[in-house]
């Protein structure tokens, strides 16, 4: 559906964008994740078409928008967007806002189907500053579905509301996007929000895509240390591999890579430590973190100190010895 | 790359069409080229303009003007201050009705206001009237430099009230409740906290009011003070000394150019800090009590002297019949005349700073900044050295330009043009750039999304700069002097010829009728304006 290759952009010195390549399939809903300044944002204005890349070749639908000697302007793309802000066309109704990009005879059926398509039938002739933030969200969504685009982009869709509402929000614009199968790309800093929504992700530091995959790829087979430590907590153990075994401070455990090597760093995810209180325990819990539906334990133990996540109905007490088993699950070698 | 930024970046490496480029360049040269001819006059001056002004005249005038300029600003600051944070941060009975009472005398040109006030006070005037019951026989005489200061503060006290109260409703409130919660009281807060934070507020009224004080030329007229501007119009009208008006008229250019300078200094040093980004919190109200009884003497002395008692004399002029000439009437035709020609330099200003504001907006370089600078730099210059330079540019450029319509009509367009500037200007910067994007990814083309996206969300701050225009036109009383065709009369001119031969009540109805024409557009002068007319050097 979309094809970037090796695509470059810079601003003076700084490189935002850095040979990126990716590719989307039709119906698939995909996140660029990374922290600010990565160039996740600047990426997707490279697909809308708001700003030229330097080298390097993007194709929507099969048809080249932006290579070596081809431009596409934006109203040429057929690519619906929807601002970190909303963008809102302030001096128009939602039923004007929805129609913007519509030709004169399909207007007033579309925007109706829209308007019933995101829930706000009744809210037709208000201006945007008359909405909710969740409602504005909604008909910028529509506003940028009204043409049937190819590709939606959604930037930052919900860094601007309050955490106790996100979750609302996001079930609500993946109830919206879910059944049309229109492809989707999200770009997003929070790994919660890619997660729950993404069909694939691709991560993103300094304008290079380091890594793509599943949710589940992602989190349990990280390509590098920063990949672990930025898509959720992170235990890094080092230690040798002996036949298919890793010896690291708190014991051995298999892992999935063939041949033996003197130190290899191994990824154990901190719900996978679990704690039993033993008074000839080798660990000792030194800290206690309560998080609400589960509980930070910090454990010193063989001369590291581990993270452990429980659910918090199980209570082990500060300073109580412990041994630490590794439950069932899946460990990776990153180096 | 976070979004903010990129929107920042997103005009970045495209190029200014250049016929943009070309209008803009015209229109900026426009705004500074006079001033060759006035510099090229007055360096080139002979021997005898060199007598007619000496050094020490020329001292003597520089300090009798900054001595004006001074003692209006500290009247105007003392005056519009302390009201301004009355109506804004206390719980005064009639807030609103009181700030729109001080911002009305802004339609009242300054020569309307030293006449009114010259009437009310003087000798069997309507004060003294109306104190003689009280046995008060005589007031003292409202002339020479107390006169003009006390006509100049009414004129320019709104412009402080303006610009203070838009500032004080844009500070952020918890710093003042830290100190609060660190022991200061209602006044030491006040001294501490809110004054200083006013500051670059209070530097872009100070210039405001101290160029106007500057170019003022009707107000010490009539109050027989003399300054470098009457000294011009003296010399280039009665003396017909072209070369000594150029001159001092220079020193006088010069003189606002160092006031906009000390200003934008002072301004640098000052900033509004704002803690919480947003539309953040109103301060809470301070509660008068018992204080609220000065408090409302103070704005009804204010509001009855400068606002309620000029009017009243020139209502009570207009209905007084004359033994000789009867009652007077409205001067209608010049009446039509002004409205018509500060309409069309309304039009004009608003239609060809767009290229200039268009540039600086959305393809920000050093090149365009340099292009809106220069079109901006007209609002420091003093108007009667804008129209003596461009009497020496029609002189040259012959009797076809000199004392036409056209010539008077690029005046007042050259000299108000920055006030349309700042304020398209300003409402283009208020356009988030993701709505223009939107529209692009809605198949809008680039001069489509322009017209259906921004012109709409632009067009109230293009109308209220072209209102500024108008107002400043129809009020304009010295270009008018030195450039009107031979028999073409404004209002102004009108009145101003009535005043000349001691007239005063038979031009009464006319000042009327000019401050009616001006009062529709004061409500265009909002707050939001007020601090782009601030931002306008």
């Amino acid at each position: 559906m979309i094809r970037l290759e090796r695509v470059t952009k810079r601003f003076g010195d700084v490189t935002a964008v850095d040979e990126a390549s990716l590719g989307v399939a039709r119906g698939e809903v995909l996140a660029l994740l990374g922290p600010s300044g990565c160039g996740k944002t600047t990426l997707l204005r490279l697909v809308a078409g708001f700003e030229q890349p330097d080298a390097g070749a993007i194709e929507i639908a099969g048809e080249l928008v932006s290579g070596r000697d081809t431009w596409v302007p934006p109203e040429r793309r057929r690519v619906g967007m929807v601002f970190q802000d909303y963008a809102l066309f302030p001096h128009l109704t939602v039923r004007e806002n929805v129609g913007f990009g519509l030709a004169r005879r399909e207007r007033r059926a579309r925007v109706a189907e829209l308007l019933a398509i995101v829930g706000l039938e009744e809210l037709g002739s208000r201006y945007p500053h008359e909405l909710s933030g969740g409602q504005q969200q909604r008909v910028a969504l529509a506003r940028a579905l009204a043409p049937s685009p190819e590709l939606v982009l959604l930037d930052e869709p919900w860094s601007n509301v309050d955490s106790s509402m996100r979750e609302t929000l996001r079930a609500e614009v993946a109830d919206i996007i879910r059944p049309l199968g229109v492809t989707v790309v999200l770009v997003t800093h929070d790994r919660e929000e890619a997660f729950s929504l993404a069909d694939r992700i691709a991560l993103m530091r300094d304008g290079a895509i380091v890594q793509e995959g599943t949710s589940e790829e992602l989190y349990f087979a990280p390509a590098s240390r920063w990949a672990a430590e930025f898509v959720g907590a992170a235990n890094v153990l080092t230690g040798p591999v002996e036949h298919g075994l890793v010896r690291t401070p708190i014991g051995a455990f298999p892992v999935d890579r063939d041949g033996d090597r003197a130190e290899v760093e191994v990824l154990v995810r901190p719900e996978l430590l679990e704690l039993e209180p033993d008074p000839s325990g080798a660990g000792e819990v030194v800290a206690r973190e309560f998080r609400g539906h589960d509980v930070f334990y910090r454990v010193r133990l063989g001369g590291v100190e581990v993270v452990s996540q429980r659910p918090s109905n199980e209570v082990v007490p500060l300073g109580s010895r412990v041994r630490v088993k590794l439950h069932n699950g899946r460990t990776a070698v990153l180096r | 790359m976070s979004s903010g930024a990129a929107a920042a970046v997103a005009p970045r490496g495209r190029r200014p069409p250049w016929l943009l480029l070309v209008a803009a360049t015209l229109v900026a040269l426009a705004a500074v080229l006079p001033l060759a001819y006035l510099a090229l006059r007055a360096l080139s001056a002979d021997a005898e303009a060199r007598a007619l002004t000496p050094a020490a005249t020329v001292l003597e005038l520089v300090a009798d003007t900054a001595l004006l300029a001074g003692g209006v600003l500290v009247a105007a600051l003392l005056v519009g201050v302390p009201y301004a944070w009355l109506v804004v941060r206390t719980d005064l009975p009639g807030r609103r009705l009181w700030g729109l009472a001080a911002s009305l005398p802004l339609v009242v040109p300054s020569f309307v206001a030293a006449l009114a006030l010259l009437g009310a006070l003087a000798p069997r005037g309507l004060v003294q009237r109306a104190l003689g019951p009280l046995g008060v026989e005589r007031l003292p005489d409202l002339d020479g430099y107390w006169g003009a200061t006390l006509a100049l503060t009414l004129s320019t006290y709104p412009y402080v009230f303006l610009l203070a109260a838009s500032a004080l409703r844009s500070v952020d409130p918890s710093a003042e409740e830290a100190a609060r919660g660190l022991g200061s009281g209602t006044v030491g807060v006040f001294a501490r906290v809110t004054l200083p934070s006013l500051r670059p507020a209070l530097a872009a009224a100070s210039l405001l009011v101290t160029l106007y004080v500057l170019s003022d030329f009707g107000a010490v007229s009539l109050m027989g003070y003399e300054t470098l501007t009457t000294a011009v119009y003296v010399r280039y009208e009665s003396l017909l000394a072209l070369d000594s008006a150029a001159i001092l008229a220079l020193v006088l250019v010069a003189l606002a150019v160092v006031l906009v300078l000390v200003a934008s200094r002072l301004r640098l040093r000052g900033a509004i800090y704002r803690a919480t980004p947003g539309a953040g919190r109103q301060a809470r109200l301070v509660r008068l009590g018992h204080w609220r009884w000065p408090a409302l003497g103070f704005c009804a002395l204010v509001t009855g002297l400068f606002l309620v008692l000029p009017l009243a004399v020139l209502v009570s002029w207009s209905l007084e019949a004359d033994p000789i000439v009867g009652r007077a009437g409205v001067a209608w035709a010049a009446a039509a005349r002004s409205t018509a020609v500060a309409g069309l330099a309304a039009l004009v200003a608003a239609l060809i700073v767009l290229p200039a504001a268009v540039l600086a907006w959305r393809y920000p370089s050093p090149l365009t900044r340099l292009l809106e600078r220069v079109t901006l730099f007209p609002s420091a210059l003093p108007g009667i050295a804008v129209a003596l330079a461009l009497v020496f540019f029609g002189s040259r450029a012959g009797s076809i330009v000199y004392q036409s319509l056209g010539l008077l009509l690029a005046a007042y367009v050259l000299r108000f043009m920055p006030y349309a500037l700042a304020s398209t200007r300003a409402s283009l910067d208020a356009i988030n750039p993701h709505l223009e994007e939107a529209a692009r990814s809605l198949g809008r083309r680039p001069t489509g999304a322009v017209v259906s996206v921004v012109l709409p969300l632009a067009r109230s701050g293009i109308l209220a700069g072209a209102a500024l225009v108008f107002l400043s036109t129809i009020k304009e009383l010295p270009v008018t002097l030195l450039l009107r065709p031979i028999g073409f009369e404004t209002l102004a001119t009108e009145i101003w010829k009535g005043t000349a031969v001691g007239a005063y009540s038979e031009v009464a109805p006319s000042a009327l009728a000019l401050i009616a024409i001006a009062a529709p557009f004061v409500y265009l002068l909002s707050w939001r304006n007020a601090w782009e007319l601030g931002a306008a050097d």
